[in-house]
């Protein structure tokens, strides 16, 4: 019971990360029909980023308080993300709008690996650690622990993604989001600038994902610039196994995508008798998305897709 | 134009030049710029057949599969276990190479069959899990019972011998003196031009053209009589046996192989050459692979050089200047030719409107 506790609480916290990173994919998706192969790397950019700031503020030992160091970080990961995501979309995939759909994922694959590298080049191999801005403190509920980090990580998760929703449902912006994700042309028609809401999506979507790396990091306590390649895909998975370009299905598939790792790590071994261990918790979860594709193959809360050619 | 009649000796006579020409590529790399680079062309051979099978799938049929790394991995891997000291086999490549091909076809089918519903991304993503399920299970198979060797991979794996002939071994033929490399390469050229004539005859035959046909429109295919499950599951299996020949041979050539070779980042290596060089386009793909083989290695042999010639030392890391390079080149060449370096004539036609 105190396991079950506890991978529920891990598994939510985990998921409510892949969700922010989730919604990156899945709104660009859903307007331009483009996997952002890059979108993990500006988590990365955003986590590095803020691990170096709050470190040098650290340094300089202006004695700020703990939560200025941190939104001192995010203030400076943000805007950083969001420049280079609004750079990616000018260069790589603008061009390409009229292109095959493959031509412009290889492009974002191409994005990818440059963001990986200047990252490298900038930052080095060395996996950089959380510095300790704040003590966690670990309270226990039933058994199972919980730190106030991971509340914090949840809470913030969520108001943020309450802001989202607001913005796509209830500003004109949003309108025009969703306008254009339904039908671009009849979109345009309508006076809505097709441009502005591609490149509004890739802002957003890079400021969550700025987030999202700040949270994962501290999470984790660590930061790499090999980082956001596999969580970049965890996430994508996450956002299919919801339903692509919907942006509940994000929501839901990252926090089941979370929850499902973290049960399976902690269940795995007792399901097959010990013969498979917790380094199996990624077949798990994969295996779990091709059964969820098999029987809904648009995702949990995906509508039918078009056929496309 | 010349009459028909004398076009046939002239044919003939290029035919002789270009088998040639790709005879005395290993002799003369090996005399100008070393052996190293034969051993680089080798590679390039390996990437032809991996993309010529991904082709089948993703050019031919239209199908996105963003894991065929798992089946180079399962022909290595079954390669390595049949003759290695692993087990303690040693059996021909005569019976290894075709098993390695056939099991692959089996896996290709396996991850045909569930996904046969799914369009594009949803497929994408799911041949890209089962590519990683299947590391994750070479990775860690050695416990309970030790099957793969885990992540440590497997080491001295026989290389291809035929009866007394080893390809490894330097050896004197006929005064000329061949080193294990370059025996190599005429085993691999000899395949990659057999894939290369199946390839071609392949799309022009009834398969080809069914495949051709689902890519560009399922329902309408379906409503010609075309049975699309069989023939999807059909790109599967050929693909993917072209995968499983060319990772036996890997296993072969290196002598060692690990989980690490067979990670996305591969898959999406060899998607790149497909799509870069021209998707569904034979030569185009030929072209693309031999370009992204040859191109990081071509940085990577002037990279470390140049640097010591501006600065007089090494001041960035030389892999990292050679992945950012190879990501700019992904971009420029998709930016420029979007539809691959060499398309295929119905893209080009698609371009056009």
């Amino acid at each position: 019971m105190e396991t079950l506790l506890q991978q529920l609480i891990n598994g939510i916290t985990l998921g409510s990360i892949y969700a922010l990173v989730a919604l990156g994919y899945t709104m660009v998706y859903g307007i331009i029909g483009l996997i952002n192969f890059a979108h993990g790397e500006l988590v990365m950019v955003g986590a590095l980023t803020a691990v170096s700031v709050i470190q040098a503020l650290m340094v300089a030992g202006l004695g700020l308080p703990p939560a200025a160091i941190m939104m001192a970080g995010l203030l400076v990961a943000i805007p950083l993300c969001m420049l280079l995501a609004y750079a990616m979309e000018r260069v790589a995939y603008r061009p390409l709008r009229g292109a095959p759909r493959l031509a412009a994922l290889i492009t974002a694959i191409g994005v990818s690996i440059v963001l990986q590298n200047v990252a490298m080049m900038v930052w080095g191999r060395s996996y950089f650690s959380f510095p300790d801005v704040v003590s966690v403190t670990t309270y226990g509920i039933g058994g199972a622990v919980i730190t106030d980090l991971q509340v914090l990580i949840v809470l913030l998760a969520a108001a943020l993604m309450a802001g989202l929703l607001l913005i796509v449902h209830r500003t004109r912006l949003g309108l025009a989001m969703r306008a254009t994700a339904e039908n671009s042309a009849v979109a345009s028609l309508m006076g809505v600038d097709a441009n502005r809401v591609i490149v509004a999506a890739f802002l957003l979507g890079a400021a969550l994902a700025a987030v999202a790396g700040l949270m994962v990091s501290a999470y984790y306590g660590i930061a790499h610039y090999y980082m956001g390649f596999m969580l970049g895909l965890k996430a994508f998975t996450a956002a299919v196994l919801g339903g692509i370009g919907n942006l509940g299905g994000a929501m839901l598939g990252g926090l089941l995508l979370g929850l499902i790792e973290s049960l399976g790590a902690g269940y795995i071994g007792d399901f097959t008798g010990d013969v498979l261990g917790s380094n199996y918790q990624d077949v798990f979860a994969f295996f779990v998305l091709i059964i969820v594709l098999t029987i809904r193959p648009s995702g949990l809360l995906g509508e039918r897709v078009s056929e496309r050619a | 134009m010349l009459p028909a009649l004398n076009r046939k000796p002239l044919v003939w006579a290029g035919v002789a030049l270009v088998a040639l020409a790709l005879a005395a590529v290993p002799l003369v790399l090996a005399a100008t710029v070393g052996q190293a680079w034969v051993r680089v062309v080798n590679l390039a051979l390996l990437y032809v057949m991996l993309a010529l099978g991904l082709n089948i799938v993703v050019g031919f049929a239209g199908l996105l599969d963003l894991g065929y790394i798992a089946f180079y991995a399962v022909g290595a891997y079954l390669y390595a276990l049949l003759a290695s000291p692993h087990f303690g086999l040693h059996l021909p490549f005569w019976i290894t190479l075709p098993l390695g091909f056939l099991v692959a076809a089996f896996f290709g089918v396996l991850l045909g069959a569930p996904t046969l519903k799914l369009r594009g991304d949803y497929l994408a993503i799911v041949t890209l899990g089962f590519g990683e399920i299947i590391r994750i299970f070479l990775n860690n198979l050695n416990a309970p019972v030790n099957i793969t060797n885990g992540p440590q991979g497997i080491n001295l794996v026989d290389p291809l011998k035929l009866g007394g002939f080893s390809f490894s071994t330097r050896e004197t033929i006929l005064g000329v003196d061949f080193s294990g490399p370059q025996k190599y390469y005429y085993a691999l050229l000899a395949l990659t031009l057999a894939i290369i004539v199946l390839n071609v005859r392949l799309q022009d035959s009834r398969i080809g053209r069914a495949w051709e046909a689902i890519r560009e429109d399922e329902i309408a295919a379906r409503s010609m009589g075309i049975n699309t499950r069989n023939i999807k599951l059909l790109a599967f299996a050929m693909g993917a046996s072209f995968g499983g020949l060319a990772g036996g041979l890997f296993a072969s050539i290196q002598g060692f192989i690990s989980p690490e070779s067979f990670s996305v980042l591969e898959s999406i290596m060899v998607l790149s050459m497909v799509v870069l060089g021209g998707m569904g386009n034979i030569a185009g793909v030929i072209l693309g692979a031999v370009l992204l083989t040859g191109l990081p290695e071509v940085i990577r042999f002037t990279v470390v050089p140049a640097q010591q010639a501006l600065f007089g030392k090494v001041i960035v890391d030389p892999e990292a200047i050679r992945m950012l390079l190879f990501g700019l080149a992904l971009i420029l060449v998709m930016l420029f030719r979007p539809a691959g370096i060499w398309p295929a004539t119905l893209r080009k036609r698609e371009f056009a409107r």
